[in-house]
């Protein structure tokens, strides 16, 4: 009953917002989501005025293999990748979301921005049905990288599973000047990347061997009964082990600087780069506080993305970790940095390598 | 001395040497590790009962030969990495399992009480042993041989390389005499260039072809236990080996790419930071020691003669 209300004043709305939209005079610009750890172009600072940022998500239910073992996933993804795309406006822009449920997909799915204001963040106004598609607009009224997730309630308990399953993503909301130091000086990034961590749970057989289903539905009491016991079996950065690490590691070079945008729609994380920092960091991914300087780690509250700006000093390989190193190196949440350039030696030197310890002498 | 090169497990220090051998430390030392290896119901009497005897295991006879090889271990020249330098390695004649010991092979020794339980209970019998550590391979080449009457061990690194032949991978790492992190970032783009998805299930034995001394599946997606302790050598201007520390508790592993793992691992999952890319599977095929027996035999003997203990 509730959904249905929910779908009609989505219809509803659908039909109302290219009218409002026109009402409101404003230019448009339509953006090209891609994948992560990728972000759209854009500029991080505008002397422009609010423009409407047109976006198109499509929910995508599918099978994925999230770990080298060939483990499948009954995943659901906005636009096919986990985390979903992210989204970059500046404050004041109106953020339009087409959300398209494909009529192939099995189930509902709508959409809760974080960073919007009321109706559960548009999760009451957006919930399509496969074959149906929906239209929403919102002000983006706050500066910081918010989560954006499916919330489909009324339909079943199904929050946690679309969620776990991959259906998050993130919004930026830049400040107009771009962002600042505590002092107001401007912070400007040469790269953007976008990790989304999410933990996994994929059912396993009485042998201990992972199961894989024919379909979403026949996933759904197994997966339940396992995200009951807050155990999951793998935690990743987008969507499988290694997705971020060898060939997909992430370029930089010394000398640039990098934002790097973490978001966690379940549960609490605690980055860090090994051989790194923070220099700045938004660990709670808002802008109008000021950033933290000269980080070890930073903490990612479950439901919330953070943001944290490192210029690199050295070339060489980083790896960007859950620090809790169990969710690292056992359950997957690594990813690499791949940094070229010069080495500094007075940032560090082997002065002497290993070599028989001169202990031995008082061993005998 | 010599009793500090029996400590598995632990870094062991070799004084330093100018003439060094190269690699002859390290094998002194696997020598004497195998020698004390664990032998599972080695204190059993009784002899192995009639129904768990196996044919011999189907071997491939290789002629003496010396070949061009590229030593195991890590190199330091000045305290900074190289490449590991190429050495003329000899062997005996040498009997090689021409395929990899079968699970169905594993579980007769774990049904005799010769070898430990695996983690996999699910293995399929036709396939590769895999997951299985050093320890186990040494309690499974134990049990063969008192099964068998010969000698079986595990190959020592040089003796893998020579029966791989054109299946051996010679991983000299990249040098940068400036700057090691050029070096560092070499070493990870390899490794993942080999990350190309190499399903990691077990295939029927022959999946992976035969090299040219008949070897069935050599540097497939089952890598194969040395014997060959991991060592760390300084090297001089001369590329002589100036001091090597041996640590017995890591073996080195080959297969489509040489690595070295803790002799308990089963499953040599891939990790975090700087580990590379891991093998598939951990698995390993013997061969028949024809020459060291007796003075294996003497020297396990003489061991227990003046009680030297293992720390």
């Amino acid at each position: 009953m509730i959904a249905k209300t929910a779908i009609r004043a989505a219809v509803a709305l659908g039909l109302a917002a290219p009218a409002l939209a026109q009402a409101l005079e404003l230019p448009r610009q339509k953006i090209e989501l891609v994948a992560p750890p990728f972000v759209h172009p854009h500029a991080q600072a505008t002397k422009e005025g609010p423009k409407i940022v047109e976006f198109r998500l499509t929910a995508e239910e599918k099978e994925i293999v999230i770990d080298d073992a060939g483990t499948k996933l009954r995943a659901m993804t906005f636009n096919g990748s986990i985390p979903a795309p992210m989204m970059v406006v500046h404050e004041g822009d109106y953020v339009e979301v087409t959300l398209v449920n494909p009529a192939t997909n099995s189930m509902p799915h709508n959409i809760d921005f974080h960073a919007a204001t009321g109706a559960s963040g548009g999760g009451d106004l957006t919930l399509v049905n496969p074959g149906e598609q929906v239209v929403l607009r919102w002000k983006a009224t706050r500066t910081g990288v918010f989560v954006y997730h499916c919330i489909p309630g009324g339909v079943g308990p199904m929050v946690p599973w679309h969620i776990a399953s991959g259906m998050s993503g993130t919004v930026m909301v830049l400040p107009r000047d771009g962002l600042k130091d505590r002092n107001g000086r401007p912070l400007r990034y040469d790269r953007v990347y976008y990790l989304g961590e999410q933990d996994l749970y994929v059912p396993h057989d009485a042998k201990g061997k992972f199961k894989s289903y024919d379909t979403h539905v026949d996933a759904f009491a197994d997966t339940m009964d396992l995200m009951r016991k807050l155990v999951p079996t793998h935690v990743v950065f987008n969507g499988r082990v290694g997705a971020l690490t060898g060939r997909n590691a992430m370029p930089a070079k010394v000398g640039e600087t990098v934002l790097i945008v973490h978001s966690q729609a379940d549960r609490d994380s605690r980055p860090h780069l090994v051989g790194g920092h923070g220099d700045y960091v938004w660990e709670s991914g808002k802008f109008s506080n000021p950033p933290e300087t000269d980080l070890e780690t930073w903490f990612i509250r479950g439901g919330s993305a953070g943001a944290a700006l490192y210029t690199f000093l050295q070339p060489g390989v980083y790896a960007y970790v859950n620090h809790n190193m169990v969710e690292a190196f056992e359950l997957g949440a690594t990813a690499h940095f791949r940094v070229e350039g010069t080495w500094s030696d007075d940032l560090m030197t082997r002065i002497r390598a290993p070599e028989p310890s001169t202990a031995k002498a008082s061993l005998r | 001395m010599m009793r500090r090169l029996w400590l598995p497990g632990h870094s062991s220090v070799l004084p330093p040497s100018r003439r060094g051998m190269l690699g002859a430390a390290a094998i002194l030392a696997a020598v004497a590790i195998s020698a004390l290896a664990p032998e599972h119901g080695a204190g059993r009497a009784s002899p192995e009962p009639a129904a768990l005897r196996l044919a011999a295991p189907d071997l491939v006879e290789l002629q003496a030969g010396h070949f061009r090889h590229r030593a195991a271990g890590e190199f330091l020249r000045d305290g900074r990495p190289v490449a590991a330098p190429l050495v003329t390695a000899e062997t005996k004649t040498l009997a090689v399992m021409k395929h990899q010991v079968m699970a169905v092979d594993y579980q007769r020794c774990v049904e005799a009480h010769a070898c430990p339980v695996a983690d996999d209970d699910g293995a399929i019998p036709d396939l590769p042993m895999v997951k299985v550590s050093w320890r186990d391979a040494q309690a499974y080449a134990s049990w063969l041989s008192r099964l068998t009457g010969e000698r079986f061990r595990l190959p020592t690194d040089e003796e893998w390389a020579y029966a791989a032949a054109g299946r051996f991978e010679d991983d000299a790492l990249p040098e940068n005499a400036r700057d090691d992190s050029q070096r560092r970032l070499a070493i990870y783009d390899r490794q993942a260039r080999r990350q190309e998805m190499l399903d990691p299930a077990p295939r029927p034995v022959g999946s992976f072809g035969v090299n040219e001394n008949g070897l069935l599946d050599v540097a497939g997606n089952v890598w194969e236990w040395t014997d060959t302790c991991y060592t760390r050598n300084a090297l001089d201007a001369r590329g002589d080996i100036v001091a090597a520390t041996v640590n017995c508790g890591i073996r080195v592993v080959e297969g489509r790419h040489r690595t070295y793992m803790s002799d308990f691992i089963r499953d040599a999952r891939a990790g975090g930071c700087a580990i590379g890319t891991p093998p598939r599977n951990l698995g390993f095929r013997l061969v028949r020691d024809d020459g060291a027996w007796d003075a294996r035999h003497r020297l396990f003997a003489w061991v227990r003669l003046f009680g030297l203990r293992i720390e």
